[in-house]
């Protein structure tokens, strides 16, 4: 299972100053198509350890950062690398279209 | 040699069943309590548009608390004690006219002697200029999922069936106003909806008006600031100043993966009957992606038993 993320701070360590490349699954509990794509994320999680970070924000725990990436559609999935955005896609995605953002 | 190799410990799917909505489910289900081997293909987690159903107030013998997610983990949990697999991939082509039929996935082809389609349908879109931009950044089509977003802000709904209503009841929940854009001078929506509706007081309806346009601001990172609409009587225009307009305005089937492999009717649905049967005699088609009257859960399932029966009888023809 990716790791909530749960405060700025933390957000700042794991993926702005994180060596691998990072990708966040901005979601909210009463989300629907953000429950369809979990399983998704976690298997890439998985499959990808070493090579790749995964974490998730709650967007109603963590309003700060879904306020700071502009997020107002959930799921919103960013791929970030040495701090920057290199990539987002909104919306459940299949496992091919996550891969292809990294 | 690997190939010969490959070919020889290749498995071939007594019955392949694309998509883990409710028919898909319910095929598997059937199929793998009649012994044969069969595996779902799901992109997502299963249960599909019924898993992303806040409330499921009208499926037989479940009561008003019943949310769509908890109801297809139950169908996902029973069909997989028959020994229905999953295969967590999305079925990107097919080839019906091979011998056995073959499924392709980004990562993998799949073998089988008879398929099930039951890919289900997505949100249509509107069709209006800038809607795939502005797709988050206030053009929505899941009330549920972005409705938060603007609390205590104006929005606007576009359609008039049963989904169009149910997001003008959440909404108005959650929103200061909520205005509900109808190109008819009646709702779709069933009469249970009306009822709700009228109870509501900051809602107001624009019957006979179709949008024209998305009005943004901020050039650089456009957002939606309103909708102009125009009431196809009178030709009045009007410019609804909202922060998001959520469009329900029916569904698209997802056949778009078949490539022309089966006859489609003229909204893209697959041709087919009551027992599933399509013009190829090994492929069956289940639930809200078939030709039918009614798109429900409750037909779904049965499209889906019907499937599996209809794929037994040509395994055992």
């Amino acid at each position: 299972m990716a790791e909530v993320i749960k405060s700025v701070d933390e957000f700042q360590t794991k993926v702005l100053e994180a060596k691998t490349p990072v990708l966040v699954d901005f979601f909210a509990t009463w989300c629907g198509p953000c429950r369809m794509v979990a399983p998704v994320i976690d298997e890439i999680a998985t499959e990808k350890a070493g090579e790749l970070a995964v974490y998730k924000v709650d967007i109603d725990q963590s309003p700060e950062l879904a306020f700071k990436y502009q997020v107002s559609s959930v799921p919103t999935l960013i791929v970030f690398e040495n701090g920057q955005i290199k990539n987002e896609r909104l919306g459940a995605q299949p496992k091919q279209n996550i891969l292809a953002m990294l | 040699m690997t190939e010969q190799a490959g070919a020889a410990e290749r498995e071939v799917l007594d019955v392949a069943i694309i998509g883990a909505g409710p028919a898909g489910l319910t095929a598997a289900l059937y199929a793998s309590r009649a012994g044969l081997g069969c595996a779902m293909f799901e992109m997502l987690s299963p249960g599909g548009q019924c898993a992303q159903t806040e409330h499921l107030e009208n499926y037989p013998g479940y009561t008003r608390s019943t949310s769509g997610f908890e109801l297809s983990m139950d169908m996902y949990d029973q069909a997989t004690s028959f020994g229905a697999r999953t295969i967590s991939e999305e079925v990107t082509a097919v080839d019906f006219t091979a011998e056995p039929n073959m499924l392709s996935t980004p990562f993998n082809t799949y073998f089988a002697k008879t398929v099930i389609v039951a890919t289900g349908t997505k949100a249509a879109q509107l069709g209006l200029p800038r809607e795939e931009e502005l797709r988050g950044r206030g053009v929505s089509y899941c009330a549920t999922c972005d409705g938060n977003f603007f609390r205590g802000k104006d929005v606007a709904v576009i359609g008039g069936g049963n989904t169009a209503v149910a997001d003008v009841i959440y909404l108005a929940r959650i929103c200061r106003k909520v205005y509900l854009v109808h190109r008819r001078d009646k709702l779709r929506a069933t009469a249970i909806y009306h009822q709700r509706l009228a109870e509501l007081d900051n809602v107001e309806l624009c019957w006979d008006s179709v949008a024209t346009e998305f009005l943004t601001e901020n050039d650089e990172r456009p957002r939606i600031s309103g909708l102009r609409i125009r009431n196809q009587k009178t030709d009045d225009g009007r410019d609804l100043a909202v922060s998001a307009v959520f469009i329900a305005v029916g569904t698209t089937p997802n056949t778009e993966f078949l490539g022309g492999a089966l006859a489609l009717d003229a909204g893209g649905y697959i041709i087919a009957d009551g027992t599933g049967r399509t013009a190829t005699a090994d492929v069956f088609a289940a639930g809200d992606v078939r030709t039918k009257e009614l798109r429900q859960v409750v037909t779904a399932v049965a499209d889906g038993a019907n499937c599996a029966e209809s794929a037994a009888d040509f395994l055992n023809a």
